[in-house]
């Protein structure tokens, strides 16, 4: 395979020690960081568009004109926004979000402790999603219009559109007020994350069922899975060993969108069930108006969101062979 | 609607002069019509419509839905309050029906407010391509990787919550995908040779754009519109029960769950009505969307 663009970047090369894919691999990375910049930029200027003078909030009541605005010097609140964010930013990037106003400690220690357990959640949640919608998004599709299949179809639409805060309210009526086998909130216990789990999980798990199946049917009636039957290959090793590693490529896509989904979902469905994870602290923060631990919980959100989205179009590149092949050639002929 | 009777009869329409549309318009309708599923979602968002437009007629405002009436407060339903009464003694049927006119209402105005700010930069993008392109879309890239939910919470956050911000805040934060979606079918279309004819015989970018490009973009930015309408009610509620959207008394469902929160132990209807009425709207949109989707669209299925 000729490199002819390998020769003219001898940088690149030595970075990516020649390998186009980690080439790629490398670029995605780099593309990242402008991506951080706008959001938290972006984030930072909606935030500081708040209206109501923060010098004025951290003094309360009592609080001279003076002091609030020496206060307001000091904090360099009468700086451009752009300054004020280069500020920040370079905190930022030094672990320091700043002391929250309501609590007077670093922001940074409370999301630490807290985001693990949103995680926690996210994770399982998505672990749920994936081993129930893709054994029904197969059947489904192997048994189009079964009564499995509507049945099935049916479920994933209702999903998709049941509210979460409010399934969750109904999950803690039945599993815990009624039957007790739950706690209705809190995370004392390791029984705790089921019902949140479940909550969170029940949108994703509708919407990868309903990827699975219309991808396994586009599959299913490709030339290569008729030769696959015609060559005398089990029915069963049809399905698994050439449809769905074929129909798996759309669905990983669904999952990882639904992966950040769940991270920005997680936000409602902590507040129902008093998860101390980051989207409750944040809904509380708001409350407070505690800006710099808002602007820290978002912050935190969208730089995990980005983050799973690379990490899909990674795993994509390893995975799907077509999306290698496009990019070596585009960089050969480059 | 009623050009879109499936028994337009096509020869005769051919000769009124406008025959090519009127046909398709019947053509969609009779294969959305064979969709059981999307029928029964029209049905359900006809119905809630019309709750809407006549929730005056249902329930009087004032003295139903926002007076408070503590005598009869907690009631369960029964045939007088057929969803029960809350913790001020306000009937909840009254309640519901009204906090239909307001989550409609909201999902509508939002997405319009999407559409027409994600359309525009979208079929901007898509049209003229090259550098402006790239600008418009490393932009939107950067509102992308931020979750719709996130960012509305970020700008009701920063604006203070009311329904207007409340709005504008869903509105904005699905600017993104509309530009998407726009620019992606902008795309399919610049290339075909009637753009292409238009703009030698002199048509301004503007024009070309208005009509003779979007009118053809029509189907998915209208099955993509629709079930943003959904989640446009979704985010609503939710942003309403995180307490930072819609104030009491204001009926609206998002807010009316959190109220009746603090009483599910007792008194289940205060939260289950509210909840089903969102799922239903939620719902019925999508069924339409799914619908209309696959009437749009013959090759899938």
């Amino acid at each position: 395979m000729p490199r002819a663009g390998m020769v003219r970047r001898p940088f690149m090369r030595r970075l990516s020690g020649g390998n186009m894919l980690r080439r790629y691999l490398f670029r995605r990375l780099l593309m990242l960081l402008p991506v951080l910049l706008g959001v938290t930029f972006l984030v930072f200027t909606i935030i500081s568009l708040t209206p109501g003078d923060v010098a004025a909030i951290m003094l309360g009541q009592g609080a001279t004109e003076e002091s609030v605005a020496k206060l307001r010097d000091e904090m360099g609140l009468n700086d451009p926004i752009v300054v004020q964010y280069g500020r920040y930013l370079g905190r930022l990037v030094q672990g320091d979000m700043g002391m929250s106003y309501a609590t007077k400690k670093p922001v940074i220690g409370e999301i630490l402790s807290r985001f693990p357990n949103t995680l926690r959640l996210a994770i399982l949640s998505i672990i749920i999603s994936v081993l129930l919608s893709i054994p029904i998004g197969i059947v489904s599709a192997v048994r189009q219009y079964s009564l499995f299949d509507n049945a099935g179809m049916v479920f994933a639409l209702i999903g998709i559109s049941m509210p979460s805060f409010w399934l969750g309210l109904m999950l803690i009526i039945m599993f815990a007020l009624k039957l007790g086998w739950f706690p209705s909130g809190g995370a004392s216990e390791w029984k705790s994350i089921i019902l949140p789990a479940l909550t969170l999980g029940v949108a994703s798990t509708a919407s990868i069922t309903r990827t699975m199946r219309s991808s396994m049917l586009e599959v299913i009636r490709q030339d290569y899975i008729r030769t696959a039957k015609a060559k005398g290959v089990g029915k069963a090793m049809v399905i698994i060993k050439h449809a769905l590693r074929n129909a798996l490529i759309p669905t990983l896509t669904v999952i990882g969108l639904e992966f950040g989904e769940l991270l920005g979902g997680a936000i409602l469905t902590e507040t129902v069930f008093s998860w101390p994870g980051i989207g409750r602290l944040m809904v509380e923060s708001i409350q407070r108006k505690d800006t710099p631990m808002v602007l820290g919980c978002i912050i935190v959100f969208s730089v995990a969101f980005s983050v799973v989205n690379l990490s899909i179009d990674i795993l994509y590149a390893f995975i799907d062979p077509r999306i290698k092949t496009t990019y070596q050639k585009k960089g050969a002929s480059k | 609607m009623t050009e879109a009777t499936p028994d337009t009869p096509g020869p005769e329409a051919n000769m009124q002069g406008r025959p090519k549309r009127r046909s398709q318009a019947a053509y969609i309708w009779r294969r959305f019509r064979k969709n059981r599923l999307a029928v029964i979602g029209l049905g359900i968002i006809v119905t809630l419509v019309l709750v809407a437009v006549f929730a005056d007629f249902i329930a009087d405002y004032q003295t139903k839905v926002i007076k408070m009436n503590i005598p009869i407060r907690h009631q369960h339903p029964s045939l007088e309050h057929v969803f029960g009464t809350d913790e001020f003694g306000r009937d909840m049927f009254a309640r519901v029906a009204h906090g239909t006119r307001i989550s409609l209402f909201v999902g509508v105005i939002s997405v319009s407010i999407a559409l027409f700010f994600g359309g525009t930069l979208g079929a901007i993008a898509g049209y003229y391509g090259g550098r402006i392109d790239t600008y418009i879309m490393r932009f939107l890239d950067v509102l992308l990787a931020i979750p719709v939910i996130l960012l509305a919470i970020t700008i009701v956050a920063s604006l203070g919550t009311s329904i207007i911000n409340l709005m504008i805040a869903v509105g904005v934060a699905n600017i993104p995908g509309f530009a998407r979606v726009v620019r992606a079918s902008v795309l399919g279309v610049k290339g075909n040779e009637y753009i292409e004819a238009a703009r030698a015989i002199g048509s301004p970018d503007y024009k070309i754009i208005l009509e003779h490009v979007l009118p053809n973009c029509f189907a998915p930015i209208m099955v993509y519109a629709t079930l943003k309408v959904a989640t446009a009610i979704m985010a609503t509620a939710g942003l309403s029960f995180i307490g930072l959207g819609v104030k009491p008394p204001t009926p609206e469902w998002g807010s009316m769950l959190a109220a009746g929160r603090g009483f599910i132990r007792d008194h289940l209807h205060e939260v289950f009505f509210p909840g089903l009425a969102i799922m239903l709207s939620v719902l019925s949109l999508n069924m339409i969307g799914d619908g209309l989707r696959d009437a749009l669209d013959p090759r899938l299925k």
